[in-house]
């Protein structure tokens, strides 16, 4: 349960008991609550929620990317490869993004500048951080995005985004991701606008390009079936608190969370033809004005009174984790049995 | 009610060699001068009662293939009958008869949804260009559709933008079944939502074909999904149906290349993640000018003698499908 500070060393990334709420008008929203999440070096790591449950904000929230002034952090720490993020200003960020971390986002339309080449968006990114003349960052473009199966790389260098296709700008969005070879990629729903096959090529070119090169990965999606064929690792968010996390077969062969226990039933996939899918019934709280004890409590089909009171903290062990009263031992003995 | 089985066996939707193009480009006296050819002789036929998935890629025509069905885009090759009726050519009242038996689900209900309409005239829409009823009866039917759909009354007088995405679909699933439709084309129904929600509305839509006998076609790009709702399905690629044929046969034992592609890059528990060589990327042809012989023998794995010449939809000897591939046939 306890992350000691000799194990960060080798993280990549160490999100520690990170809470953060967005002030309004009309109060508070609290995105995340006592968020902790580690990414080993090399290291694929999922991070599975619905929409809103705060797992693009966590990852946000570490690389200094939410808007300045929006948000405040209200508990916890962020490690980057040993760097304290959240107390840094935007020029030693803007050191840090490229360079140690990057993050490829759902819409590659938006991330990519559409009034300037592709070339230009390339080789500015590595002249900036890698301090290469620009024929050295041509060629680097050019071997990268070769990497990404991009034919003709030469080419498509001198055209605009608006020229290639959704899968060609997120190819050439990864390229730019990995040109720096940063040792931290957050991948933020990367294939969601994409085709299957499309989907199935670039999580390959992101598989293989980290595993060669020994970059960890943090990948945000929705969809449980991508990340139990890309990820070595899973943590399932659940309205901006960890719910569980582990090996990504175990927690999808056997989860213990009653969440992702319902999230696992309600995919077709996993149902007989017509018959009824066990949907969760009910919504996700309002965050501004969360339930007392277990967010998932009001939704869940077997909660206990404790569940109503107390929210359950995550315990368990051997990097398995689980935040629920009923899986959990009882609360006051809970200390000495996740221990062992 | 007394051709019980009469009705289940005779179609609802029949589709013959239907053809949409798009002019792309126009001389100076405005005459077009190259197409886009969305749609390239799709024949279908949907039984009463049943459902029919359509899967492919984006920009294979299947949302045109829905919106030439709906009459949203006209076609000037083939035939669209609904109930036996030709949709394109009925006139007046006649016409008028035949779309009230369809009706469309889109995608995205934030935006299929008038924003300054309350529920219940969202809802009650349809009915009310039909024309003949009062507003208290309208009131009173769109509760009725409400409660059906799983909404409460008490939300009749909200407007669309206090409901979550799930509760909006609803609303327009409700507005759907308005008119006791014959056809539903349901064009991704649940893409825009979260999975927790999109069993809802897949219970949803299950529980409304039992109790009345609607008849889908669905448009989605997920395997999973159209296995689990449908019992055909087709596959198009390049505005032809490749394959097609019982769900669970063509899903479980694809015999055309691209179906055999297509299944093995969509994300599964119980498959690995596919090799590169396997996923045989590649864009669509360019289909202003469509390729000659086979559409799909550039990306074909298994291309061969045979494969210039353009390839018919035939039955296969073993099981009730047809496969559009001469080395398909085993």
């Amino acid at each position: 349960m306890m992350t000691g500070t000799a194990e960060l060393r080798g993280q990549a990334l160490a999100i520690h008991n990170l809470s953060l709420e967005f002030p309004t008008f009309s109060g508070a929203v609290k995105a995340l609550d006592n968020v902790s999440i580690n990414v080993g070096k090399a290291e694929i790591v999922g991070i599975v929620g619905e929409s809103g449950c705060g797992k693009s904000v966590t990852t946000m929230a570490a690389t200094g990317l939410l808007p300045r002034g929006r948000y405040r952090i209200t508990g916890g720490s962020v490690r980057l490869f040993n760097h304290n993020t959240l107390a840094m200003d935007e020029s030693q960020l803007q050191d840090v993004r490229g360079k140690m971390v990057s993050t490829i986002f759902q819409e590659p339309m938006n991330a990519l500048n559409p009034t300037i080449r592709i070339g230009k968006q390339l080789t500015d990114v590595i002249m900036r951080h890698e301090e290469a003349s620009l024929p050295d960052a041509r060629r680097i473009a050019r071997d990268i995005l070769a990497d990404m199966l991009i034919g003709e790389p030469e080419r498509v260098m001198k055209l605009y985004p608006f020229e290639l296709s959704g899968g060609m700008r997120q190819r050439v969005l990864i390229a730019m991701a990995f040109s720096c070879n940063p040792g931290l990629i957050i991948a933020d729903e990367p294939t969601t606008a994409l085709d299957v096959t499309v989907q199935a090529v670039i999580l390959r070119l992101i598989q293989n390009r980290a595993r060669r090169t020994g970059t960890s990965v943090v990948f945000i999606s929705h969809n449980v079936a991508v990340v139990s064929q890309l990820c070595d690792r899973l943590y399932v968010m659940y309205a901006g608190r960890i719910v569980e996390h582990g090996a990504t077969r175990t927690v999808l062969d056997a989860p213990l969370h009653p969440y992702t226990q319902a999230l696992l039933r309600c995919l077709p996939e996993r149902v007989a033809p017509k018959q009824e899918l066990e949907a969760i019934t009910g919504a996700v709280p309002t965050l501004m004005h969360p339930p007392a004890g277990c967010y998932f409590q009001p939704r869940c089909k077997e909660p206990v009174d404790l569940c109503r009171s107390r929210s359950p903290q995550l315990a368990g062990s051997d990097g398995r984790e689980v935040a629920c009263w009923r899986r959990g031992v009882a609360p006051e003995t809970s200390e000495q049995g996740s221990r062992q | 009610m007394t051709e019980g089985v009469d009705t289940i066996a005779r179609p609802v939707l029949e589709v013959s060699d239907l053809n949409v193009r798009f002019p792309a480009s126009r001389d100076w006296l405005g005459r077009p001068t190259s197409h886009v050819h969305a749609v390239n002789g799709v024949t279908l036929q949907v039984r009463g009662g049943g459902s029919l998935g359509i899967v492919g890629e984006s920009g294979c025509g299947k949302s045109t293939l829905a919106q030439a069905i709906i009459g949203l885009a006209p076609y000037e090759k083939g035939r669209v009958a609904i109930d036996g009726e030709d949709l394109q050519a009925a006139q007046g009242r006649q016409k008028r008869e035949l779309r009230q038996k369809m009706q469309i689900v889109f995608q995205d209900p934030q935006s299929s949804l008038d924003r300054r309409l309350p529920v219940w005239r969202l809802i009650s829409e349809p009915l009310h260009i039909r024309g003949g009823h009062s507003n208290a009866e309208l009131h009173a039917k769109a509760g009725q559709l409400a409660v059906a759909v799983g909404l409460r009354p008490e939300h009749l007088d909200r407007l669309p933008h206090e409901f979550s995405g799930g509760q909006r679909q609803r609303i327009a699933i409700a507005r759907a079944i308005s008119t006791d439709p014959d056809l539903m084309v349901l064009d991704e129904p649940t893409s825009a939502l979260d999975v927790s929600v999109q069993a809802q509305i897949v219970n949803l839509l299950l529980k409304l074909q039992r109790e009345r006998g609607l008849t889908y076609l669905l448009i989605s790009h997920d395997v999973a999904l159209v296995r689990h709702f449908c019992d055909d399905v087709a596959v198009m690629y390049l505005g032809q149906i490749v394959e097609s044929g019982p769900a669970d046969e063509v899903l479980g034992n694809p015999r055309h290349p691209y179906t055999q592609t297509l299944l093995a890059s969509a994300p599964s528990f119980a498959s690995p993640l596919p090799t590169i060589a396997e996923v045989r990327m590649g864009e669509l042809p360019n289909n202003r000018k469509l390729p000659a012989g086979c559409f799909y023998k550039e990306r074909c794995g298994k291309a061969a003698a045979g494969c210039e010449a353009p390839q018919v939809l035939q039955r296969l000897s073993d099981g009730a499908r047809h496969a559009r591939c001469h080395l398909a046939q085993g």
